[in-house]
């Protein structure tokens, strides 16, 4: 992609501090390119030509806020005069805000509830969802552990649900070949939308789950575990395994036909079930009237498969991102 | 003899049992130190200050984080100080030692004990919503302050019970007023230990993480505030969110953010020492 090749070239020269102008003209010509295509919609909007000035607030997922803090980061690039700035409340705390209409964009890992559904009828919040990349969950165990090849998903259930507690202590109360000795079972904390993802698509009930395994919420503690015992299991977000893939061992889960590893194919087509969850942005409607939080959103669908294996997760197919945008642009017109 | 003998064994034995308490102290915090130096120490260049936070590890920096860090410290100095000192002052000097003093009194020692978070949503209903300052700088150090008053009113209250008494007798002898002894003679004569207990209490505001959060402290801003009514993100914010990252390079910049924040601290508690030595010298 051309746009990343410049954008290194914009940061490099950023950084040495060379003369300013060279930043400037590199910042126009990607800006002339970026409107080439928007002429249309810019031309409506905008007075003073393409330069676009405001602020975009966003909030919500710690877990979505890697891939729009990079999206802002690049989008500075091509209008540096927006401000956007993104906030950490998780994926509740975003909602919350977001149905007072404190926000313009709300990142979420998880699909807006009913209440907070709710909430933003009551306050006449109107949204959309994009969705915007894939995290996968990787299931873990140590190196030495050389009898686990895979698990099936009632495996797992098995191992994680509220009533194994206190009973399956053992790898081979799973499977009778496997060791009779202690499992150490490790997993993030339950506030995480992480363990939230997993307990639903393994247990079948969101944040359901034995209680007596080693929690955390600092994931690279959860690595440390794995790594440093010859009997553990655990899970945790994809990216944490891809930057420690020699001091952990990756297993594949079953998906109903086969089992499948999580990669960055597998994830994002699919094949990778139940394991793998979208990433998600809501935004509001009356934010359509601000011409930056349009460009930004289309810059976001735009960037997002990139941005998104820059930061660990996975990109969505490449026809879904064209979905979001029509999707996005149908949006724009019915709120105008 | 027998006895002795006991007696000096025991002696020797809370020796070295409080030599060993000492130097768990230090050895953890040397060892704190120096991990965190390994990892940070090779990051910290002149580019990491100024940068702003970006997606890449070696490219990001922490210059929005800090400009936030530096307002809200002064910030919160700012408003603190006065209201700190004057209730200070005026629980010490004005106000009658009744039940209601009493109460004031345990009362404050008490919010010196609340957990900061609840600080937090104090001020978030208060100056974020009911004052409508939104998740301003100015509403992050209001919280702030009130989180450090109580800590500098029982700071300057201790300070001034340790001016000797003489001094305020004789200025009162000279035909001072109260308002003069206190401003001329009182407030210079415990300087020293006010400011100390000012200086902690503000080290303490700077590494706040969970009040500022529940405030509205943002993770990504890419600019410094350059009015107290700008939205902000601080250090330890900065530092929490690189620590959650996966890739090695961001634990590495959380390390070299860590050794700034501690710089400061450092350097503030060197402050207080200073003036503590300089100005107590007086009185001996």
């Amino acid at each position: 992609m051309s746009f990343s090749k410049k954008n290194h070239e914009h940061h490099k020269i950023n950084r040495s501090f060379m003369n300013k102008k060279i930043t400037i003209i590199i910042a126009m010509t990607l800006l002339i390119m970026s409107c080439g295509d928007k002429k249309d919609r810019a031309e409506g909007n905008s007075k003073e030509g393409t330069t676009l000035s405001g602020t975009i607030k966003v909030d919500g997922s710690s877990t979505v806020f890697p891939v729009t803090e990079a999206v802002a980061e690049e989008f500075r690039t091509v209008q540096p005069k927006v401000k956007v700035t993104i906030g950490v409340s998780g994926t509740g705390g975003g909602f919350k805000k977001f149905s007072r209409g404190e926000t313009n964009i709300s990142n979420a890992s998880r699909p807006i509830k009913d209440k907070e559904k709710a909430a933003c009828a009551e306050n006449n919040i109107n949204y959309l969802e994009l969705e915007v990349a894939y995290d996968g969950l990787a299931v873990l165990v140590n190196p030495k552990n050389d009898w686990v090849d895979s698990f099936t998903v009632e495996e797992l259930k098995k191992i994680w649900e509220p009533a194994a507690q206190g009973k399956i202590m053992k790898w081979n109360q799973i499977r009778p070949e496997w060791p009779n000795e202690e499992i150490h079972l490790f997993g993030p904390g339950v506030a995480s939308g992480t363990y939230d993802y997993f307990t639903e698509a393994i247990v079948g009930k969101s944040g359901s789950s034995r209680g007596d395994f080693t929690a955390s919420e600092d994931d690279h503690v959860l690595v440390q575990g794995i790594a440093g015992d010859k009997y553990s299991l655990g899970f945790f977000g994809l990216a944490y395994y891809t930057e420690n893939k020699d001091k952990l061992t990756l297993i594949g889960v079953h998906n109903g036909e086969k089992v499948v590893k999580p990669t960055l194919e597998t994830v994002s087509n699919g094949t990778y079930s139940p394991l793998s969850r979208p990433l998600f942005i809501y935004v509001n409607s009356t934010s359509i009237k601000q011409p930056e939080v349009i460009e930004f959103v289309n810059f976001y669908i735009e960037n997002a498969g990139e941005l998104s294996k820059d930061v660990g997760y996975i990109p969505l197919p490449t026809d879904n991102y064209a979905k979001q945008k029509e999707n996005f642009k149908t949006f724009v017109e019915s709120n105008k | 003899m027998n006895s002795i003998q006991k007696n000096r064994l025991k002696d020797r034995l809370f020796m070295y049992w409080g030599m060993f308490s000492t130097l768990i102290g230090l050895v953890l915090l040397v060892v704190f130190i120096g991990d965190i130096l390994i990892d940070g120490l090779g990051i910290i260049d002149w580019s990491f200050i100024t940068n702003l936070p970006s997606r890449k590890a070696e490219k990001a920096g922490i210059y929005t984080a800090l400009m936030g860090s530096i307002w809200i410290l002064f910030l919160t100095a700012f408003i603190a100080i006065p209201v700190g000192v004057a209730a200070g002052v005026y629980l010490e000097e004005y106000s009658k030692k009744n039940w209601l003093s009493g109460i004031l009194e345990i009362n404050i020692s008490n919010l010196a004990g609340v957990p900061s978070i609840i600080y937090g949503l104090l001020g978030l209903e208060v100056f974020v919503r009911i004052m409508n300052l939104g998740a301003s700088v100015l509403a992050g150090s209001l919280t702030l302050s009130l989180l450090i008053l109580p800590i500098i009113i029982v700071a300057t209250r201790e300070a001034i019970k340790a001016v000797p008494k003489s001094i305020q007798d004789a200025s009162y002898a000279l035909g001072a007023s109260k308002w003069q002894t206190i401003w001329h003679q009182i407030l210079p004569a415990s300087g020293g230990g006010i400011l100390t207990g000012v200086i902690l209490a503000l080290s303490r505001a700077v590494g706040e993480t969970a009040p500022l959060i529940v405030v509205g402290a943002l993770a990504y801003v890419p600019f410094a505030p350059d009015n107290p009514m700008d939205e902000f993100s601080v250090l330890p914010i900065q530092i929490f969110n690189w620590i959650s990252r996966p890739q090695h390079g961001f634990i590495e910049n959380a390390a070299a953010a860590i050794i700034i924040l501690l710089g400061i601290t450092f350097i503030m508690n060197g402050i207080a020492v200073y003036f503590r030595n300089k100005w107590q010298k007086k009185w001996k």
